[in-house]
């Protein structure tokens, strides 16, 4: 090895400008890591990236001179390969037609509101003793989310938390959980007999921490966009955040809240639109922001002991593959 | 739909009302329904066989009515109202010779006889889980649930069970152990039954001891036990939770011999296959799953089937094979034809062909054999 070294330092000794061609060839099995000077190390890494690149530019340059002359008969553009797009199928993708699962989501416990009967009314709490973060949360949750009520939680067990609250005609629970001064965790429970889906909530920002951010939202109805909630899981999961909000929304109020899921990810973002003519919107982003992951549903109202889980997340099991996911 | 019917082996109750069959062989799954009458109080919670040549599928909805559908037909035929929303959910449909006997959630157990309007009416307790008959004798009837004990009933003299389980002692911190008997099973072959429980217990009764305490306790999980099953053989018992964890635990000593992966929703139905090696799960999370007992994997023969409703209840047909013996089946008459052929073929050229190729075979083990010697004498040379 020593040997080798020696012969590298040779000719680059003799001038730093040589180009990469009269450098002696190296034996197959050397490689940069085993240069010892760590100057010279950093000068031949750099140098072997910047032949790198120049070997790809000099490719794609050949390419585009070739599609260029084949005009029309050009073979398409490569599309690149994605984590989406390598996607496993996933078997429980709903069919829009399935008269099944249009009849089991026709008569489930969401079909009270998607019948237009009940208008919800949510109960929006935390876990005992919420530090700042938390609190202001759930304030500024309750104002996106139309005919929201915050209460604190003083140290009452949930499951008797919910028969008062059916009584007094709410439709949603829910409970964010906070650990280390920080929400972590949300339960969104339908009231009357409903599914219980417990969240892992992330990357939490409040308006303060929001960049060009506009005023506050108004009381307005806000519209409700659900997107890539394809699985029949993702079904149930997007009806859940569906009935939260009431059917009609303002549109005077220009506003919107928006559940995308990607990758088992719900990202939650609340915006405030404007048509500036007919082609273009602008969009101010108001509201909190957070991403949900989903732990378990579980059937019945919250009963994490003895209830029957619809879904629940076994992280080794479900999470050995990298392109499948199940919402 | 008679055809469809009667290649489906696994049958199968969702929360739709829907009873579905599913045919292994070709891998689909069929539903059978009355079209018009589709709504939620039409659940299926109890599902069993009408007769012992399972050409009758009896299947118990929540309001109360059990209805009898035919697998040779592949439609229903009678429909009987044995009870109401009232009394509560089905928790289980037995037959005997001429029959039916029901048993709800309120306790209420009746015996429908054919022919008459008498019914034997015993009052199991408040609240029961589950109710089952035992397979060899088929006038005894084991019943269990929230806070009401295992008995076993025979219908012959109902007015009192003829075994009651008694609780366990107190436990460590000299409080009563809570009872929830959420299914129960008899072992064949012997008196013995096995209770799972909502406290995560697995419990072995044995009526024949004076004993009335459990003779063998084992736990699994931290999560209520929902259903268990029995495979051929009767030291084992393979049970299931609400969390999807489905285990199988070994009678002799109550320890845990391996779980089954693949459930992500609460266990509702588990059946083994009397004769080959397999267990088909079904649950809350609208798949059917076949798993191999013996290297606990999921068979790919049969991969899990998706269905658009939450399943309840389900169950084998004992007497239609399953894929595996079928498909080897097949496999089997075409390879034996196509050797057929080639003996044939070799007899009529000559017969002392037949023996060569044995005869070789027996020199070239002979020659392996011979080579092996050879090397080891040289290594010891080398050596």
């Amino acid at each position: 090895k020593l040997l080798e070294e020696a012969e590298e330092k040779g000719p680059e000794s003799e001038s730093a400008e040589t180009s990469s061609s009269t450098r002696p060839a190296l034996p197959p099995t050397f490689s940069l890591s085993e240069i010892k000077n760590k100057q010279r190390r950093q000068l031949m890494f750099m140098k072997l990236k910047q032949e790198k690149r120049k070997q790809k530019l000099e490719l794609r340059k050949k390419r585009r001179k070739e599609r260029e002359a084949l005009g029309d008969k050009a073979p398409p553009k490569e599309v690149p390969k994605t984590i989406e797009n390598q996607r496993v199928y996933d078997e429980t993708t709903v069919d829009p037609e399935d008269e099944e699962v249009a009849y089991d989501e026709g008569t489930d416990e969401f079909s009270a509101y998607f019948n237009k009967l009940i208008n919800p009314k949510v109960l929006i709490t935390t876990s005992d003793r919420p530090r700042g973060r938390t609190v202001r949360f759930c304030e500024q949750l309750a104002t996106v989310i139309p005919n929201a009520h915050v209460y604190y939680r003083r140290g009452l067990a949930l499951k008797r938390v919910i028969p008062q609250c059916i009584s007094r005609d709410f439709t949603y629970l829910m409970v964010i959980n906070e650990d280390r001064k920080v929400p972590n965790g949300m339960i969104l429970c339908h009231l009357p007999d409903g599914p219980t889906a417990h969240f892992k909530v992330s990357s939490v920002r409040l308006r303060k921490e929001m960049k060009r951010r506009g005023k506050d939202p108004t009381e307005h109805y806000p519209e409700v966009i659900l997107n890539n909630f394809t699985t029949r899981l993702g079904h149930s999961i997007g009806r859940l955040f569906a009935a939260l909000f009431p059917h009609d929304p303002q549109f005077q109020g220009r506003q919107v809240a928006t559940f995308h899921n990607q990758r088992d990810f719900i990202f939650f973002r609340f915006h405030r639109y404007i048509f500036r003519n007919e082609k273009k919107v602008g969009i101010q982003e108001l509201g909190p922001r957070f991403t949900l992951k989903l732990r378990s549903l579980q059937k019945g109202t919250f009963d994490s002991k003895f209830g029957e889980y619809e879904w629940v997340h076994k992280r080794h099991e479900m999470d050995s593959n990298r392109r499948k996911f199940h919402l | 739909m008679a055809d469809k019917s009667q290649t489906c082996s696994v049958w199968l109750g969702s929360e739709t009302g829907i009873l579905k069959g599913v045919s292994l062989s070709k891998k689909r799954a069929f539903n059978f329904c009355d079209m018009s009458s589709v709504s939620r109080d039409q659940e299926i919670c109890a599902l069993t066989w009408g007769d012992r040549q399972e050409s009758e599928v009896l299947v118990g909805c929540v309001n109360g009515s059990v209805k009898t559908f035919s697998t040779e037909k592949g439609v229903f035929t009678e429909t009987r109202v044995c009870g109401d929303i009232s009394q509560g959910r089905f928790t289980g449909i037995a037959v005997t010779d001429r029959s039916l006997i029901t048993c709800v959630e309120s306790g209420l157990l009746k015996v429908w006889t054919e022919g008459s309007a008498d019914t034997v009416e015993i009052n199991v307790g408040g609240e029961v889980c589950r109710m089952r008959q035992n397979p060899s004798q088929r006038h005894r009837v084991a019943t269990g649930g929230k806070e009401n004990p295992l008995k076993v009933w025979d219908l012959e003299r109902p007015d009192k069970p003829i075994f009651t389980a008694k609780n366990v002692a107190n436990d460590w911190l000299d409080l009563r152990v809570p009872v929830w008997v959420r299914d129960v099973a008899f072992i064949p072959d012997s008196d013995r039954i096995v209770t799972c429980t909502g406290y995560h217990q697995v419990r072995v009764y044995d009526p024949s001891t004076p004993q009335r305490r459990p003779v063998l306790e084992a736990e699994f999980g931290e999560y209520p036990l929902t259903t268990l099953a029995l495979p051929a053989g009767h030291d084992r018992v393979v049970v299931g939770n609400t969390h999807g964890q489905i285990a199988i635990l070994d009678l002799r000593k109550g320890l845990v011999r391996g779980c089954m992966k693949g459930l992500a929703g609460s266990v509702r139905g588990l059946q083994c296959h009397p004769s080959s090696p397999l267990l088909a799960s079904c649950g809350l999370d609208r798949f059917l799953r076949i798993h191999s007992l013996e290297d606990r994997s999921t068979v790919r023969l049969a991969p899990p089937i998706l269905f658009s409703a939450l399943l309840n209840v389900f169950f084998f047909s004992f007497l239609l094979k399953l894929v595996g013996s079928d498909a080897a089946g097949e496999v089997e008459e075409v390879k034996e034809e196509e050797r057929d052929e080639v003996w044939d073929s070799m007899e009529t050229v000559s017969e002392k062909g037949e023996k060569r190729t044995v005869e070789e075979e027996a020199e070239e083990s002979r020659e392996t054999a011979e080579k092996k010697e050879e090397k080891k004498k040289r290594k010891k040379a080398k050596k």
